[in-house]
């Protein structure tokens, strides 16, 4: 576990840079990941890192087509907010673990 | 007299129907499996048919094999479990209560789910090889290819069987190569993940494997559509790739029985306890096999070593005892790779593939995440095991639970 300063607040990171404590992310820390991962955020983005987090918090996992169908934006929307990998800094700005796909 | 339902009568149902009617005494338990084929198909033998080695005959057999006397089996389509009443209705209206229910209906494939996949295209240069259709008109079709590029694309996880589509690009390359016609076709393999395979060991010797049988992986890539003019897959962040023959492993998808009885998550899985094998919100369900949502591979090897948790927790539920049993997330998939070898991978929940020998450490016949003829034997001698004891619910030489003796970390 590393601490890291982000928009003044020191937050546990993993070796990949996700959160590992949902709780020490704010607003301001949001936009100091999303600077690093050069996305630009808007309302739209905060929306969905509120029905994202939830999600979390509630055990579901997070996947492509879970957000695709959460009705805040569909896949393709998905895609031009996070490009590359959407679902990847998706949530690492949102401060909550990075899926793992189980096969 | 109590009653026992097993709703599907695959690997999984097939085996918990013959595991519990040993444990249950018949005077006092009525056991009853429904599902709506007759036919059981080995389904780990549809990757051979595109390739000529195994034909239909060679996959199928009646379900009534494999059922035990003193099970009473109900050929029909389920309409609905009506869960907060123990009971199932049938297509044609007939309720069947219970006391205890097994769901073990599967995942299908739904090529439906990604725009322009079963298409004008769809079984005449778009394929998939999880259907005993599909994987025989594939094996039509190679005969007379003349070749182009290969691709085989991985629409969504989680999907059955994670290790058939690697399979089927390995068997391709040894098939053409045979043919003399390897220089006329390019195989692509076009997958969401970030490589060949999930976990770092197990990615890194099987994208090298790719790598050496000039095999090129797009990895990241999530299919939006099929544009069968164009005859080109597109993916959400615009990357295309063009296809002369597309072979596709198409969004799986729980039963839709499930969604009908309002009993599944978004893609029609069974949400499930992953050690006890009990449904979320109902103590007399259980759920085993593929239509569970539990976090590991959709596969016939995890269908067995669960069977041996339901069959101990289930007896524990019945006794009114606390569960007992606790199921690790084991799976263990031989791996075709080409010219009469393959590999082998072992892994649960918690470990990733690890290299070795297995099942005796230090011994094997068999090495894990090495490629040898001995591991090619293993899967085609399975075929026989599973025919013979696998289904009949009988005790197979491996251990249900994974073991680390023999596994170097």
């Amino acid at each position: 576990m590393t601490i890291k300063t982000i928009a003044g607040v020191n937050v546990d990171v993993n070796d990949e840079g996700y959160m590992n404590d949902a709780s020490q992310w704010n607003k301001e820390v949001a936009a100091g990941i999303a600077a690093e991962e050069n996305v630009e955020l808007t309302d739209q983005h905060f929306e969905l890192f509120e029905w994202m987090r939830e999600k979390v918090a509630n055990g579901e996992t997070l996947t492509l087509r879970g957000i695709g169908k959460s009705g805040v934006v569909d896949a393709k929307q998905f895609y031009k907010m996070f490009p590359g990998a959407p679902l990847k800094k998706a949530t690492k700005i949102a401060g909550v673990p990075k899926p793992t796909s189980c096969i | 007299m109590k009653k026992l339902l097993i709703l599907g009568a695959g690997t999984a149902g097939t085996m918990m129907a013959n595991k519990m009617r040993n444990n249950l005494e018949r005077d006092e338990w009525d056991i009853t499996i429904v599902d709506q084929f007759k036919t059981h198909y080995y389904q780990p033998g549809f990757l051979f048919i595109p390739f000529g080695m195994y034909t239909k005959k060679d996959v199928i057999k009646p379900k009534s094999d494999f059922f035990p006397v003193g099970v009473n089996v109900i050929f029909s389509k389920i309409d609905k479990i009506v869960a907060k009443e123990n009971q199932v209705v049938l297509d044609d209206g007939v309720v069947l209560k219970y006391d205890y229910l097994i769901i073990a209906t599967g995942t299908r494939t739904a090529p439906e789910e990604v725009d322009g996949l079963k298409d004008k295209l769809w079984y005449k240069h778009i394929f998939d090889f999880y259907t005993i259709e599909g994987a025989t008109a594939l094996a039509t079709y190679f005969k007379s290819w003349k070749g182009g590029n290969l691709v085989v694309n991985i629409a969504e996880l989680p999907y059955k069987c994670p290790v058939a589509p690697l399979e089927f690009v390995f068997f391709a390359d040894a098939f053409f190569t045979e043919r003399g016609m390897r220089d006329k076709v390019k195989i692509t393999y076009v997958t969401p993940m970030s490589g060949a395979f999930t976990k770092p060991r197990a990615t890194k010797m099987l994208g090298d494997l790719l790598e050496q049988k000039n095999i090129e992986i797009v990895p990241d890539f999530n299919i939006m559509e099929v544009n069968n003019d164009e005859k080109k897959i597109v993916d959400y962040g615009g990357t295309e790739v063009p296809f002369d023959c597309l072979v596709s492993v198409p969004t799986n998808m729980g039963d839709k029985m499930i969604e009908r009885s309002g009993l599944g998550d978004d893609m029609n899985f069974v949400p499930t306890d992953k050690h006890t094998l009990q449904q979320k919100d109902f103590e007399n369900i259980f759920v085993i096999g593929d239509a569970s949502n539990i976090p590991t591979s959709k596969a016939g090897s995890v269908a067995h070593f669960s069977s041996e948790i339901l069959e101990e927790n289930l007896m524990c539920a019945i006794e009114g005892r606390p569960f007992t049993a606790s199921f690790d997330g084991h799976a263990n998939c031989y791996i075709e790779t080409g010219y009469g070898k393959g590999t082998l991978i072992d892994f649960n929940y918690d470990t990733e593939p690890l290299p070795g020998s297995f099942p005796f450490p230090g011994i094997g016949p068999f090495g894990l995440l090495k490629v040898s003829r001995m591991n090619h034997y293993g899967k085609l001698l399975f075929r026989w095991m599973y025919w013979h004891i696998l289904l009949k619910g009988k005790e197979m030489p491996i251990d249900s639970e994974m073991q680390m003796a023999g596994k170097k970390l």
